[in-house]
């Protein structure tokens, strides 16, 4: 491609002047890099709210009783904690990642589609808004749990389930104009020379991510749509009464929500891969078998969804079945922790605060791995189904994992956004109050689980008392010390030493080539790939 | 290369998908039903109606059929099997009934859904005629048989020798108002 096919690119006519003044420029921005940071900006708010649900929840269970919040209540909070970080903080975060890196690490000016990405953020504040006001409504927020199950997400909710539909279709709609983007900016927005192969992994990981998202929020939204027919419009889909089936719910909603927490976890391969050679000082090991290994993944993550279901019952086949292909993504997942691990292997290491929660990532989230591996034991399920074990296996994947990996990601890319070096004091202080938050948090968690503790319930018996407690100080170290992470990032922003254009040194990558902080536009002219990266 | 067509090009095959599956979570509906239709799952039963063949009655075993009845929430109706378990041979038509009351001071109407455990079983047991098959109004106070005619299939399998039939009974006088006495209920009850 040449010069010219750039001139005819339809932003090449404002390269030369920087950001509109004042709100406006936010409100009409279809800047990659302005709508990356509002996506990451809106994130941490969600994050935030979310999290101040989550210090709810804990506080009630610091003692055995019913102390601070009625049971309703606490339901409220359970849902609303897990609607509200998943879609509004990990995926949020992710998208904004990838709006301000993708092109910048591909060579392209901007996102394919930059009118309908300003349109993709500005739908999720609404989408939000809509959610967080249910909880003033008659009746409350929705109380379901975050996976809605039918009939207690449809007879039996309150009314403003309604509002919770509309809000899934607005975030869902956001999602997949924001996937469409992506998928069409990496594969023709590359600059020439850029292969699918030479491209990031971080690119790799958002590109089959934003198929999966393609594949599975539309089921979601049809989902919700059934319910929404059920609840309004005399339908039976869910409903027993009228030849309907809730376990067919279980089946529509895990087809979309196994592939969903592939989502939330494939970008974070992604991350940590572009992270984790940087301070090894060495090339990432095994980078093609890091691309299969993602793809395989993303396949086996259609065909396992009723390992969520074990105990609805299913026949014997099924349950082998679901059980088998299940344990087999363990392999591909094994792949990556190993090149990890080889690409750390006799490398340069030094410990910068990124590096610290990518390392942190990979061994968290393999013991989160390890123990989805337990569960994956049908046999064993029957045990583990609906207990805290569950829960500290997702929060172990979630949290030291998708969360982490935002935390590396931002603080990887700090300075290239804001021109200022990273704060290593202060991030090291996050890292490590993060990190024994996290564990203290969500590792008694496995105990309480076996010993049979049921998740979502304001109250428990005697004996789990003091687990209890112990996991609701680490929540509270945990929440607390993200106002370390808010006030690192705004100091940074304010002030700091300036960063070079390559401001780690063994980084690599073209984002890397353009100075700190990145100009408003950046690779206008495309950038020249060399043969060998 | 020209990038936006390109660019319109993928953005037509990704909008495409995203209609696609938003259909396909739809169509998991009847593929649902239409798989456990095949393989018996979920105790659905899908053998109903008349048989005009002459069925061949193995006198040499017998087959325990327990029959028992469970209320949704809300149901204040009265219900059970007439007679709660029948020792029958493979092929032999055997008619029962159940008994409903309303005993309420108002008009009501009632859906019986049933199921069969174990679910295995469900693909043997053939309902020539069943109550379920029907909406069941009853007025405040009345009381009435509900009959249904079944027999087993003759080539149930050696291991299943105890089958149970439970029939859940629900509370749809509100839908059939909203409804209006429309055919959705009907059409559904067809695959029961």
């Amino acid at each position: 491609m040449s010069t010219a096919d750039i001139a005819a690119d339809q932003h090449d006519d404002h390269h030369d002047h920087g950001p509109a003044k004042g709100l406006t420029r936010w409100i009409y921005t279809t800047n990659h890099k302005d709508i990356g940071s509002m996506y990451l900006w809106f994130s941490l708010a969600m994050f935030l709210v979310g999290g101040c649900m989550a210090l709810v929840i804990r506080a009630e269970l610091f003692q055995p009783g019913l102390q601070l919040v009625e049971p309703g209540f606490f339901n409220q909070m359970t849902t609303m904690h897990g609607l509200i970080m998943v879609f509004g903080a990990v995926m949020p975060a992710f998208v904004g990642l990838a709006n301000w890196m993708v092109p910048m690490m591909i060579g392209a000016p901007d996102m394919a589609l930059p009118r309908m990405n300003n349109w993709s953020f500005w739908i999720l504040p609404f989408a939000f808004g809509m959610l967080l006001l249910t909880l003033f409504m008659d009746g409350g927020a929705p109380n379901f749990g975050w996976t809605f199950y039918a009939p207690l997400s449809t007879t039996y909710a309150p009314p403003s389930v309604t509002f919770f539909i509309f809000a899934v279709h607005m975030m869902g709609i956001s999602s997949i104009m924001g996937a469409i983007n992506i998928v069409a900016t990496i594969l023709n927005m590359r600059a020439p020379g850029m292969t699918l192969m030479k491209m990031p992994l971080f690119v790799w990981t958002w590109l089959i991510t934003a198929y999966l998202l393609i594949a599975v929020m539309p089921v979601l939204a049809g989902v919700v749509t059934m319910m929404l027919m059920d609840i309004h419009f005399g339908t039976s889909f869910f409903d027993a009464a009228g030849g309907g089936d809730p376990v067919l719910f279980q089946h529509v909603f895990w087809f979309f929500g196994h592939p969903e927490v592939y989502i939330m976890i494939l970008p974070a391969f992604g991350i940590v891969s572009a992270i984790i050679p940087t301070f090894a000082r060495k090339k990432l090991f095994g980078y093609a078998s890091m691309v299969y290994a993602t793809a395989s993944i993303a396949f086996l993550s259609f065909i396992v969804w009723a390992h969520h279901m074990f105990t609805v019952g299913m026949p014997l086949a099924g349950e082998l079945f679901f059980m088998f292909t299940t344990m087999l993504i363990a392999v591909p997942t094994g792949v990556k922790v190993f090149n990890w691990v080889a690409t750390m292997w006799r490398g340069s290491m030094t410990f910068e605060t990124p590096m610290l929660f990518a390392i942190a990532f990979v061994i968290l989230f393999t013991i989160g791995g390890f123990s989805g591996l337990m569960l994956a034991i049908a046999p064993v399920d029957f045990q583990y189904h609906d207990t805290y074990f569950v829960v500290a296996h997702f929060h172990y994947v979630l949290v030291p994992g998708a969360i982490f990996s935002i935390m590396a990601a931002v603080y990887y890319w700090l300075p290239k956004w804001t021109g200022h070096q990273l704060n290593e004091k202060a991030g090291k202080f996050h890292f490590w109050m993060s990190f024994i938050g996290v564990n203290v948090t969500f590792f008694p968690m496995h105990f309480i689980g076996l010993a049979g503790m049921p998740r979502r319930i304001p109250d428990y018996a005697l004996q789990f008392a003091d687990f209890n407690a112990i996991a609701s100080v680490g929540a509270f170290i945990f929440g607390l010390s993200q106002l370390i992470f808010v006030w690192n990032v705004i100091q940074n922003i304010r002030s700091g030493k300036k960063a070079e254009a390559r401001c780690w040194e063994g980084a690599e990558g073209l984002e890397w080539e353009v100075p700190s902080p990145a100009p408003y536009h950046t690779f206008s002219t495309p950038p020249q790939i060399d043969g060998a990266k | 290369m020209n990038r936006a067509a390109d660019t319109r090009k993928v953005v037509a095959r990704l909008v495409l998908g995203t209609v696609l599956m938003f259909g396909f979570g739809f169509a998991m509906v009847p593929i649902y039903d239409v798989f456990c239709q095949i393989t018996g799952l979920n105790g659905k039963i899908s053998r109903t109606g008349e048989v005009d063949e002459q069925i061949e009655v193995v006198e040499s075993r017998q087959v325990k059929v327990r029959f028992i009845s469970s209320f949704n929430e809300n149901m204040p109706w009265e219900f059970g099997p007439k007679q709660p378990v029948y020792r029958v041979n493979p092929g032999q038509m055997q008619q029962t009934a159940f008994i409903a009351r309303n005993p309420t001071d108002k008009n009501m109407v009632a859906q019986a859904v049933p199921s069969v455990s174990p679910a295995e079983a469900a693909q043997y047991l053939h309902k020539v005629n069943c109550f379920c098959f029907d909406r069941q109004p009853l007025d405040a106070g009345a009381e009435a048989e509900m009959p249904m005619v079944f027999f087993i299939d003759p080539k149930i399998p050696e291991h299943l020798d105890s089958i149970t039939l439970s029939y859940t009974l629900f509370d749809i006088t509100d839908q059939v108002e909203v409804a209006d006495g429309q055919t959705v209920l009907n059409e559904k009850r067809s695959t029961l």
